[in-house]
C-alpha cells in the first residue's frame, strides 16, 4: 500500500477533446452493454495524456460521469493504480526509475543519484524549470535490460548513470533520444553473438505444412505417400 | 544438450524478423488453424492434455486440465481472459513474445477461445507496457483484417479479441484480482469458491490462462501434444522461457527445454556468472516471490517444478536472478519485501500490516540494527502470513523473507555482530 492523495491545486474543469472523446466511445464498446465501467482505467489514462501527465480531479469526474459510476469509484481507480499521477509532472520528463531488486543488483541506485542532482533532492518533486520530476518504481518487466527507466511510453535500457545524464540531457534539450537498450543490442537477446535461433529453416518458409504429416486423413492417395506419423489419440 | 532451433517455438523472440502477420506466416503461423477448429473442441482439450503443458504464468496448473473445468452448456457467455500482467520481479517473457511474436498469442486465444466456446476474449496487459500494448493491437487489427478472427471469419468460430490494461498494480496478476481491474474496480483479489470456471468476469464462466500457456497452443496442436510431452522431463514437459537477470555477463530471454541444468543455462547463454561459477553467492529462481537457493545447491540444480519444490523454492515463471558474491543478499530481499510493501492490496490485515512489519526489520537488519532473537521473529511472523490472507501474495511476500533465513542465518548474525561493535566502540 502506498499512501495517494490528490493535490490540493487543480483546474477548475476537464472535458476531452472530441478527438479523444472519439476514441472513448470506440473504447466502451469494447466491452458488453452495462458494463461500460470496464473502460475506467483506459479512460482515465488517456485523461492522463491529454492534461500533460497527471490525472487533475474534475477528470476523474468527466469520466465517472461518462460512465456512470459513481464519483468514489473513480477516485478509487485513481488512487490505488500508481500510474495515475495525482499532481503536476515534469513538462519535458517525469522519468520513471525501476529500483527493484533486479535494476538495483545492476546498479539502479546510480540512478536515482542522478535523478536527485539533475531533478529535485525527493520523487514527485518538480524541477526548478518545472521540466523534470522522477519517482522509484516498482519493476518495469525490462530486468534483463537492468537497469532502465521509464519516460512518457518508452523505457531507456541498459543504463550507466553517464546513459541516463545524456538521455536526460536529450530529453532538456527537446530532443527524442533512442528508446531501448543504450548499449546497442536489440530487446533481451543476449549481448553479442546469438546463442540460438540461428537455424535459416526456420524463416525461408520450408517447414510451411510440416503438420499435415501427422493426420492421414490429409494424406493424397490413403496411407504411403506421405512419412508415416503418429495418430494423435482421441 | 541445448533444445534445438527446429525445436523452438518462440522464432522472433528477440525481434530480429518482421512480427506482422506477412512474417508470422513465414515462421508458421496461422498454418492449419481451421483444419485444428474443425476437428472440434474436445480434440484441442485433449491435445493440449496430452501435451502436459502446465501453466507458464507461475503456478503450474495443468493447462488442458483447467479448460475442462468449463461449463459446456450454459445460457450464459464464456470468456477468455489472457493474462499479460507481467509485473514479478525477474519475469519478461511475456513482453518480448506481445511486442515480437504476437501471432502466436492470437491464434493461441483463437484455438483456446474455440476450445473452451469462448467467442470473446481479452487480454489484461499492464500499464507500463505501453509500446507493447500497440504492437499487439497493430497485429490484432491485422488479424481482423484478414478475417482470421472476428465476426464471420474464415475459421467458422465467430471471436473477438480485445486489449485492455491496468495502470501499476501487480496484484492484478493475480487472477480474481484482474477480474476485479478489468470490470473498472480496485484490484482486490475474490474470494475462492466460486471459481472463475463457475463465476469470472461479468459473473460468467472464464478461463484466466498466461500469456506464454496461450501463445504456444497453435504449435502443440500442429506437432501434437506427444512432441511437447517428449521435451522436457516428466511432469514437467515442453519448451519454456527462460529468463535471466542480475549478476551473469550477458542477461536475456531464451526458449529451452524444461529441466535444463541452470548451471548449463547460464554458462551457455549467458556468458556466465560474472566473475565466474565461483563467483556465485545465489539464485532467485521463479520471479521474486521464490525462496533464493545458495550457490552449493545451485551447482546440480534442473530448472522445472519439482526439483525446485523439492528445495522449498519453485520455478515460477522461470525468472532466474542471479546473485554474485558481490551482492548485498539482505539487502536485495529487504528491496523485496519493499515491493511486497509497495504492491499489497491492502485487503487482508496479515498480507497489509505484515508486509509492511517485514520490511521495517528487514531494512533494519540489511544494517545490522537489530537483534539476533528478531531473525526468529522475523520468521515466525512471516509464517503467520502465509496461507492466511486470500491471495498468495501474502505467501509471495513471505516465501522470500524465509529463504533468506532458512539459508543466510549467519550473514545476518555477522551484520548484528559487527554493527553491535562498531557501536560499542562508538560509545567507549
Amino acid at each position: 500500500m502506498a499512501v495517494r492523495r490528490l493535490s490540493p491545486d487543480q483546474p477548475r474543469d476537464f472535458a476531452f477533446t472530441p478527438e479523444n472523446l472519439a476514441w472513448a466511445k470506440e473504447t466502451i464498446a469494447k466491452f458488453p452493454p452495462g458494463k461500460q465501467a470496464s473502460a475506467i482505467i483506459p479512460l482515465l489514462w488517456r485523461a492522463q495524456e491529454q492534461s500533460g501527465g497527471w490525472l487533475p480531479e474534475p477528470a476523474l469526474r468527466h469520466v465517472a460521469d461518462m460512465l456512470g459510476v459513481a464519483y468514489i469509484r473513480a477516485y478509487e481507480v485513481a488512487t490505488f493504480y500508481t500510474m495515475f499521477q495525482l499532481s503536476p509532472v515534469g513538462a519535458k520528463a517525469h522519468v520513471q526509475v525501476c529500483g527493484t531488486t533486479p535494476c538495483m543488483l545492476r546498479g539502479a541506485e546510480g540512478l536515482i543519484d542522478i535523478c536527485k542532482r539533475r531533478i529535485a533532492e525527493h520523487p514527485h518533486e518538480l524541477s526548478e524549470d518545472g521540466n523534470f520530476s522522477w519517482e522509484e518504481v516498482e519493476c518495469l518487466g525490462c530486468c534483463a535490460n537492468a537497469p532502465v527507466v521509464q519516460i512518457w511510453k518508452d523505457t531507456y535500457e541498459d543504463l550507466t548513470p553517464e546513459a541516463l545524464d545524456k538521455v536526460l540531457g536529450a530529453f532538456a534539450r527537446g530532443a527524442a533520444p533512442k528508446p531501448g537498450s543504450q548499449v546497442g543490442r536489440k530487446t533481451s537477446s543476449p549481448e553479442g553473438p546469438p546463442t540460438s535461433l540461428a537455424d535459416p529453416a526456420l524463416y525461408d518458409g520450408s517447414r510451411l505444412g510440416d503438420w499435415r504429416a501427422r493426420f492421414p486423413e490429409l494424406q493424397e492417395g490413403g496411407s504411403g505417400a506421405a512419412p508415416a506419423a503418429e495418430k494423435p489419440k482421441g | 544438450m541445448l533444445l534445438e532451433d527446429k525445436d523452438r517455438i518462440f522464432t522472433n523472440i528477440y525481434g530480429f524478423h518482421d512480427s506482422g502477420l506477412k512474417g508470422a506466416r513465414a515462421r508458421g503461423s496461422w498454418d492449419g488453424t481451421k483444419f485444428f477448429i474443425d476437428k472440434g473442441h474436445d480434440w484441442i482439450i485433449s491435445e493440449m492434455k496430452t501435451s502436459g503443458l502446465r501453466g507458464r504464468g507461475g503456478a503450474g496448473f495443468p493447462t488442458g486440465l483447467k479448460w475442462s473445468f468449463m461449463p459446456k452448456a450454459v445460457p450464459r457467455p464464456s470468456y477468455l481472459v489472457i493474462n499479460a500482467d507481467e509485473s514479478e520481479p525477474g519475469s519478461f517473457k511475456d513482453r518480448e513474445i506481445m511486442r515480437n511474436d504476437p501471432h502466436l498469442l492470437i491464434e493461441g486465444a483463437l484455438l483456446a477461445g474455440f476450445a473452451m466456446r469462448a467467442h470473446t476474449s481479452y487480454i489484461y496487459i499492464r500499464g507500463e507496457f505501453i509500446r507493447e500494448r500497440e504492437r499487439l493491437q497493430r497485429a490484432i487489427d491485422e488479424a481482423y483484417d484478414a478475417k482470421l478472427i472476428g465476426k464471420n471469419n474464415i475459421h467458422g468460430w465467430d471471436f473477438d479479441l480485445y486489449v485492455s490494461h491496468g495502470a501499476g498494480a501487480y496484484i492484478c496478476g493475480e487472477e480474481t484480482a484482474l477480474l476485479e481491474s478489468l470490470e473498472g474496480k480496485k484490484g482486490q483479489p475474490r474470494l475462492k469458491p466460486p471459481f472463475p470456471a463457475n463465476v469470472g468476469l461479468y459473473g460468467a464462466p472464464t478461463t484466466i490462462n498466461n500469456v506464454e500457456s496461450i501463445a504456444v497452443v497453435p504449435e502443440i496442436l500442429r506437432r501434437g501434444g506427444h512432441w511437447f510431452a517428449a521435451l522436457g522431463l516428466p511432469n514437467n514437459t515442453g519448451t519454456k522461457l527462460f529468463q535471466i537477470s542480475g549478476h551473469v555477463n550477458r542477461p536475456c530471454v531464451v526458449e529451452e527445454e524444461m529441466g535444463i541444468p541452470l548451471r548449463q543455462l547460464i554458462d551457455e547463454h549467458c556468458g556466465g556468472v560474472r566473475g565466474g561459477w565461483s563467483n556465485l553467492l545465489a539464485v532467485i529462481p521463479g520471479g521474486s516471490s521464490m525462496p533464493l537457493i545458495p550457490a552449493d545447491l545451485c551447482e546440480t540444480l534442473t530448472m522445472d517444478f519439482d526439483s525446485l519444490s523439492k528445495l522449498k523454492s519453485g520455478l515460477g515463471t522461470a525468472a532466474i536472478i542471479v546473485l554474485d558474491k558481490s551482492a548485498d543478499v539482505v539487502k536485495a530481499i529487504a528491496r523485496i519485501a519493499y515491493f511486497y510493501k509497495h504492491e499489497s492490496c491492502g485487503q487482508c490485515t496479515p498480507c497489509r500490516e505484515g508486509t509492511g512489519w517485514m520490511w521495517r526489520v528487514l531494512d533494519r537488519m540489511s544494517r545490522g540494527e537489530a537483534e539476533k532473537s528478531e531473525i526468529d521473529r522475523l520468521f515466525d511472523v512471516s509464517k503467520q502470513i502465509e496461507g492466511h490472507t486470500i491471495c498468495a501474495l501474502g505467501d509471495a511476500a513471505a516465501w522470500p523473507v524465509q529463504g533468506l533465513i532458512r539459508h543466510f542465518r549467519p550473514e545476518i548474525e555477522a551484520r548484528i555482530d559487527a554493527y553491535k561493535a562498531a557501536h560499542r566502540q562508538a560509545a567507549e
